[in-house]
């Protein structure tokens, strides 16, 4: 029997490298220097076309972060008082705000490089913090941080820090507000009108 | 112009106490209606004048003198960074900023080369409403303030103090003290000026984005990066 027990631990002990087969340290690495990489190349990008940056950032991104677990942050104590179909719309018109965001931050990229601080976790470890640093020239350094939380598929990233200011937590208060205004329906509403303007300003560049 | 701006800022925090009573029921934002009425205010002045300016002086000035500026008053500013550092009890950081002070003056040319960062000596970013923070003080109610925009109780009250050590501020030529006023004020826009289409992309309402941003990012520097997490969903 000794045998099985010892094929049985060696196959959970395979199983659990496979599940974390990218630290998340790692993890932030290789997808910013890829996505950077592209950048640097992609005059489009550079010259403000966001439909571009949108694109770079919905396929090389959006696959390591956890929308649901970002509206819900953002969102906060209302959260539960959302049924299931309007924190699913949350998450998609969330998604949407945030994509949009950080593909404009994208296309004001100029010659920065990105500095990863050192990693520390412990193995059982399934919440974590990875810092860099934004280098630009002739500018102070830039704090940015990701927040990983370990899943089935790997970690994903649920926050993100920058200079200290939480991108999530910023908008718990004027969702919080919106909410008292209009319920639920009234926060999805104004974040809907949010995006569609987005849109427009998007398709209007490009 | 210092006595005109010092009457507008009183004049500012005299209404924002009187207008204590149109509360929005925000307790980190009491006088949300007077801050509102003040951060409108302050958007007209930048998209007229403040903002038009800054562009300008982007799009003239080439990167290397962009940089130098930034690094002259901001070496300025490390005099004061080691006066709130040795406040704040932090010994070895202060005498990296005097040291950084010693160095750039003499060897980085009067502060417009940052030689000291190549030498490993990191800038930090402290004030007195960071030290007040250190101290204990909390940030107390939200402000808007004209023309200096965001701040809480505790770092309004820093600004007068920084402003009253100000070496720029205090210059006695007044032509000088002016155009160096003006620059530094510009050239600090001017490096926002990126950040203006993200957060025009951003938010919801601009106003409470910036204002809780800015109340994120001053805990967060008075805790020098590592504040308590506050993640919990109340």
């Amino acid at each position: 029997m000794k045998w099985l027990l010892g094929f049985v631990a060696g196959l959970i002990l395979a199983a659990g490298a496979n599940a974390q087969e990218i630290a998340p340290d790692a993890l932030v690495k290789n997808v910013t220097e890829e996505v950077l990489d592209i950048v640097r190349k992609d005059r489009d990008i550079q010259n403000g076309n966001t439909k571009r940056a949108i694109e770079l950032v919905e396929n090389k991104v959006l696959p390591y972060f956890n929308f649901a677990h970002m509206a819900q942050l953002a969102v906060a104590r209302n959260w539960r008082q959302a049924t299931p179909a309007q924190q699913k719309t949350l998450t998609d018109e969330f998604r949407l705000l945030l994509v949009r965001t950080y593909s404009k931050a994208l296309t004001e990229y100029k010659n920065q490089s990105v500095d990863y601080k050192p990693f520390k976790m412990q193995a059982a470890d399934t919440d974590v913090k990875v810092r860099t640093e934004i280098k630009q020239p002739g500018g102070k350094p830039i704090q940015l941080d990701y927040y990983l939380e370990k899943q089935d598929k790997g970690w994903k990233v649920y926050d993100i820090e920058v200079a200290g200011v939480s991108l999530i937590i910023n908008y718990r208060e004027s969702f919080a507000s919106e909410v008292n205004q209009g319920g639920i329906d009234g926060l999805i509403k104004s974040l809907q009108a949010k995006n569609r303007s987005g849109e427009a300003s998007v398709a209007k560049k490009s | 112009m210092f006595t005109s701006i010092t009457k507008l800022v009183a004049a500012a925090g005299l209404a924002a106490l009187l207008g204590g009573c149109a509360t929005s029921g925000n307790p980190k934002d009491p006088v949300e209606g007077f801050n509102r009425a003040m951060f409108a205010f302050n958007e007209g002045l930048d998209k007229a004048v403040v903002k038009p300016v800054a562009q300008g002086y982007d799009y003239v000035a080439p990167q290397p003198i962009k940089t130098g500026i930034t690094n002259f008053f901001g070496n300025i500013a490390d005099v004061f960074i080691a006066v709130n550092n040795l406040l704040q009890g932090k010994l070895p950081e202060a005498a990296s900023d005097a040291g950084r002070f010693a160095v750039n003056t003499t060897v980085g040319i009067l502060g417009f080369i940052d030689v000291a960062s190549d030498m490993g000596l990191e800038k930090h970013e402290e004030d007195f409403g960071q030290t007040f923070g250190r101290w204990g003080v909390g940030p107390g109610p939200y402000v808007v303030i004209p023309l200096f925009g965001p701040r809480d109780a505790r770092d309004a009250v820093g600004l007068v103090i920084d402003w009253e050590v100000d070496p720029v501020v205090n210059y006695p030529h007044v032509a000088t003290r002016n155009t160096l006023l003006t620059v530094r004020f510009e050239s600090g826009r001017a490096s926002l000026l990126p950040a203006d289409k993200v957060i025009e992309e951003a938010a919801l309402d601009k106003y409470s984005y910036i204002r809780d941003g800015y109340l994120q990012r001053r805990r967060n520097l008075v805790y020098d990066g590592n504040p308590p997490r506050e993640k919990e969903d109340d």
